[in-house]
């Protein structure tokens, strides 16, 4: 692990990852412009219309953001794959991106750690790493996209959720696989099952072929080429195969819920 | 019958002083509520990500607050902007009114005028028919309209739509040209604003057709 982090550290600026962390973070003044003059609630005041019929510029902005994850599930080609790059393409230093320091990430004993599959699945289990390196990987290298708008291409290897999905006994008819990961606020986020079903989807053990290194995710990341970068979880340790939204660590402050590429 | 035919004159003379009609006048104002949602919103989900060091917006000219609250604007406005859009390039090729206003566009017209235009010579009597700088410029910031729709759309959709996204020479190509369209479309503003305030008449054609 020392050895890696001394691998990955060169090339990150450290008062840049923080910068960045502070960037993304979410704070109550982000969300003034839901209060501020973006609100026409304060205008059915001042007219005097009955305040619970008041028309808010964030309900609207969210009813249209339900809207796009609606228009964005109708041309999701689950056949189209994501493009696929050589080795040589891939960017290094691969970014670190998170909204806390490198430092801050979760640390995880990989001989400790379980990854637990419930919900809508025949078989309901806690799965050891050792399990999960058995299964068959594939590698990919593909363009992560982040939310705000950079993009590095990676090397990915590990089990497609297809697969494991099957594997389980996951009824694939339900509407979302929704993920949990270690980190201090408990990050998750849901996938749909179209997308979770896509080829390309992976469970992910390997960053350029090494373990995955602390920085990407270790033991497990979820790399789906067909999202943004913040529906790529890290640090995942379960998933529930559910037919309820249950929100997710960004798409409960504003980002686009579905965010496929 | 003289009456009748004064009445028909009257009626010729009356649509004949329409400079811009209805529908142009509901476009375009849907347009510019459109642009100036998708322009700020734009430039703060720029700030998360600068193409250019030296360049970042201030909050006072930035929609959304956040990245978050850019997004769901930008998103948003979207769809007034491509559908708006799209009923004005339909409706401005089945009325001809491209075809009427905007061609041909001669480089030596466009010269001559544009020295003219510099000089201080250049009339805006008749605002049924535009100058050939006008001309080159209306026609120019609808094809750049096109390409910033076109080119939005293959950053959104980089998986789904990956040969429109490759036709621009791929994503991180395709962001440069989105945001050097909507610099153009800034820099036509800027002009387009300032002409309409030096020559209030145009403005008055926009609001109420003549």
């Amino acid at each position: 692990m020392g050895r890696l982090r001394s691998l990955l550290i060169p090339g990150v600026d450290k008062k840049l990852l923080v910068r960045d962390a502070v960037k993304v973070m979410p704070d109550l003044a982000r969300r003034r412009f839901i209060a501020g003059g973006a609100s026409l609630g304060a205008l059915t005041l001042l007219t005097g219309c009955d305040v619970s019929d008041s028309f808010s510029a964030e309900d609207m902005l969210k009813k249209v953001s339900k809207f796009n994850d609606a228009v964005q599930a109708l041309i999701f080609n689950p056949d189209a794959l994501a493009p696929t790059f050589p080795e040589s393409a891939i960017t290094k230093p691969f970014p670190f991106n998170a909204y806390y320091d490198l430092d801050d990430a979760p640390t995880i004993d990989g001989k400790e750690w379980k990854f637990e599959v419930r919900g809508l699945v025949d078989n309901k289990k806690f799965w050891t790493l050792d399990e999960l390196y058995k299964l068959p990987q594939v590698k990919q290298v593909t363009r992560h996209i982040c939310v705000e708008g950079w993009s590095a291409i990676g090397s990915w290897t590990g089990t497609p959720l297809r697969d494991f999905l099957k594997l389980v006994g996951a009824d694939t008819r339900a509407k979302y696989c929704w993920f949990q990961c270690a980190d201090a606020e408990g990050y998750n986020s849901p996938l749909d099952m179209a997308t979770a079903l896509h080829p390309q989807t992976q469970m992910t053990f390997k960053f350029a072929d090494e373990i995955l290194p602390r920085a990407y995710g270790y033991p497990m990341k979820i790399r789906v080429p067909t999202k943004l970068g913040f529906k790529n979880p890290k640090y995942v340790i379960s998933m529930e195969v559910t037919n309820d939204y249950k929100g997710g660590y960004w798409e409960d402050q504003g980002y686009n819920s579905f965010s496929g590429s | 019958m003289s009456s009748l035919a004064a009445s028909d004159e009257r009626a010729v003379q009356a649509t004949a002083r329409v400079i811009q009609p209805a529908w142009v006048r509901t476009v375009h104002w849907i347009n510019a509520v459109a642009m100036i949602l998708m322009i700020m919103s734009g430039w703060q989900i720029y700030n998360a990500s600068p193409l250019f060091s030296f360049l970042k917006f201030s909050k006072s000219i930035t929609l959304g607050d956040w990245l978050g609250g850019a997004l769901l604007w930008h998103f948003a406005a979207m769809w007034l902007l491509m559908v708006n859009g799209l009923v004005y390039l339909a409706l401005g090729l089945a009325t001809g009114r491209f075809r009427k206003k905007l061609l041909p566009i001669t480089p030596a017209g466009v010269i001559s005028d544009a020295k003219a235009a510099l000089t201080g010579h250049l009339s805006h009597d008749d605002l049924t028919r535009y100058n050939y700088v006008q001309k080159l410029l209306y026609a120019g910031i609808i094809a750049v309209g096109v390409v910033i729709v076109l080119s939005g759309l293959s950053i959104w959709k980089p998986v789904q739509l990956q040969w429109l996204t490759a036709l621009f020479g791929g994503y991180d190509v395709a962001r440069y040209i989105h945001f050097f369209c909507t610099s153009a479309i800034v820099a036509f503003l800027i002009v387009h604003v300032a002409l309409a305030v030096l020559v209030p008449k145009s403005l008055r054609a926009m609001i109420i057709g003549r």
